[in-house]
């Protein structure tokens, strides 16, 4: 099963990366979003990059946004292109087939978080030298694992989305109103906060119990995960997938 | 391989008030070409879907190499290989890596794979181009990609949707010989659906014909044609009159004559000797240029079995 899982993972990312009609431009675009992240932002923010948690809290909703286009294309886009029945006629198992599809999504965009946070140290460190900086470990920690269950949650969403939606782009514009209404607007909401409010709210952070919050969201988050993987392990089946 | 490969009993598939499959009782034997026949919608694809285990039946029952393919569908389809209704390429990857993918599936080790992927390629005259784009070819090269999808972990029995469907004629001669070549190399069990009658006459040792997921003939094409229709006698020439045509219809063994432009078809009751009416012909003054003796074609057999069962 493990071996099935990762077969898929790599075909999945595979034709993500050729999706644009070459590796290059596939590698660009992930590029594209390492910079955004890793480069770009802290650079606008300098050291508060790595002090200030509600930062990367706020544009972790990026990677998370890449679940989704890849979710939609590996289910609802493989249905529409005619390849899905025929992967069904394979022997692979339905839960292998499963996996594979949120596993690529949800370690891409992981992947993508993880090494933009690495490099958005490097850079706050080179860009503004002062004595050697990182994240307060216990908030990288954190966002890591917030980014890797929330990732898991969307594409899930995305998988439940998609097997009711009869294109891909049907299915990612469902999913772009969800993401919108559980996400977006309620960052986007806090970004545009007034300063004092924001600077309370962060420092609230800083005095909260960090290790009872995070516990009470990953307790929430793995909650919902582990909900959704059984009603999308329960719905993938082939019996549900192959129409008239 | 002789045994019984694919076995159906009363196999029924309904989708809501739509009857898909009805009790379909089919055999197929192992080491043939079996052809299922009928019009657009008369429930083939279904069929290959409910042998394969992909849906379940309403009701009856199907083995498939002697397993019940829902309760046991990941060995049955170890076992098959399938080219379904579309050929289910991923266009954006190269056609190595389409082989390579379901060669994994297949559970091949790294050399088995290059070898087995460079043998069908090779064998397919596609191994030149195997680093292209899947979305750059054409359909006739990705029909014969597909069938060496099919081929990879050389499948005991193997489902043919319609696989020559949208093809030009020559593309689709070349793909039913390469077919054929392969099959005989791998010694395969081929169940394959088509409208395509000259292709199922050209392929198949046996057919079956279904309209409306109902059996309407069994057996093998020249069976299904002897079935379907008598032979028939044509006559070209001068003097094809009115008393010429209906002396004809007078003889024993005539069931019918029928005058056309240039000639005579006269419908015989049973394979005879037909020698006693040319000579009544020719002493009739009759100048003939040319006899053919002609029996009810494939296709023509299906066309007056759909009708048949049509007008009952």
């Amino acid at each position: 099963m493990f071996t099935d899982v990762l077969t898929i993972i790599s075909k999945e990312w595979k034709e993500m990366f050729m999706a644009r009609g070459s590796l290059r431009s596939g590698l660009f675009s992930m590029l594209i979003m390492v910079g955004l992240l890793g480069i770009f932002m802290p650079l606008q923010n300098g050291r508060d990059w790595l002090n200030n948690p509600l930062l990367i809290l706020i544009w972790s909703w990026v990677p998370v946004l890449i679940t989704l286009s890849m979710v939609t294309d590996s289910i609802a886009g493989e249905r529409e292109r005619h390849t899905l029945e025929t992967l069904l006629a394979s022997r692979l198992p339905e839960a292998a087939i499963l996996l594979g599809k949120i596993g690529a999504a949800v370690f891409y965009a992981w992947g993508i978080m993880l090494a933009s946070l690495l490099l958005g140290a490097v850079t706050i460190n080179l860009a503004f030298p002062a004595s050697p900086a990182f994240y307060d470990l216990q908030v990288f920690g954190g966002v890591l694992v917030f980014s890797l269950l929330t990732s898991w949650l969307f594409s899930s969403i995305g998988v439940l989305v998609s097997l009711h939606s009869k294109t891909a782009r049907q299915a990612y514009q469902k999913m772009s109103v969800v993401f919108l209404l559980l996400w977006f607007i309620p960052m986007l909401v806090i970004q545009f906060l007034p300063q004092e409010i924001k600077a309370g709210l962060s420092a609230r952070l800083m005095t909260l119990d960090l290790n009872a919050a995070l516990t009470l969201g990953l307790v929430i988050l793995l909650t919902a995960d582990a909900a959704l993987l059984l009603v999308c392990l329960n719905r993938f089946q082939r019996r549900h997938l192959i129409g008239l | 391989m002789n045994s019984t490969v694919i076995q159906t009993q009363q196999l029924t598939r309904d989708f809501g008030s739509l009857r898909a499959v009805d009790h379909l009782t089919l055999e197929v034997t192992g080491g043939q070409i079996f052809g299922l026949l009928g019009p657009n919608g008369a429930g083939k694809t279904t069929t290959i879907r409910l042998l394969l285990g992909l849906l379940p039946p309403t009701s009856g029952q199907v083995r498939v190499l002697g397993m019940d393919p829902l309760q046991q569908g990941e060995a049955v389809r170890s076992r098959c290989g399938a080219l379904l209704e579309h050929a289910g390429l991923y266009e954006r990857l190269n056609a190595e890596d389409n082989l390579d993918f379901y060669a994994r599936i297949w559970r091949m080790d790294a050399p088995a794979r290059k070898k087995r992927i460079q043998q069908l390629l090779e064998g397919l005259g596609l191994w030149e181009r195997r680093k292209e784009t899947v979305a750059e070819w054409s359909r006739g090269m990705k029909q014969k990609l597909a069938i060496a999808r099919v081929l990879l972990h050389r499948p005991q029995l193997i489902f043919l949707d319609e696989p020559t469907a949208g093809l030009d004629v020559p593309t689709a001669a070349a793909l039913r010989e390469d077919l054929l070549r392969l099959v005989a190399q791998e010694g395969a069990t081929i169940f394959l659906t088509t409208h395509n009658l000259s292709e199922a006459e050209k392929l198949c040792a046996q057919v079956a014909v279904i309209r409306q997921g109902q059996l309407l003939a069994l057996g093998s094409p020249q069976e299904l044609r002897a079935r379907a229709g008598r032979p028939r006698l044509q006559i070209f020439g001068r003097g094809l009159d009115d008393h010429v045509l209906a002396s004809l219809s007078h003889q024993p063994g005539v069931n019918g004559v029928q005058r056309f432009n240039d000639h005579l078809e006269i419908d015989l009751k049973e394979p005879t000797d037909t020698s006693a009416l040319i000579k009544l012909l020719v002493e009739q003054g009759v100048h003939i240029e040319e006899v053919r003796k002609s029996s009810v074609s494939l296709e023509e057999a299906f066309l007056s079995m759909l009708e048949e069962n049509h007008v009952h």
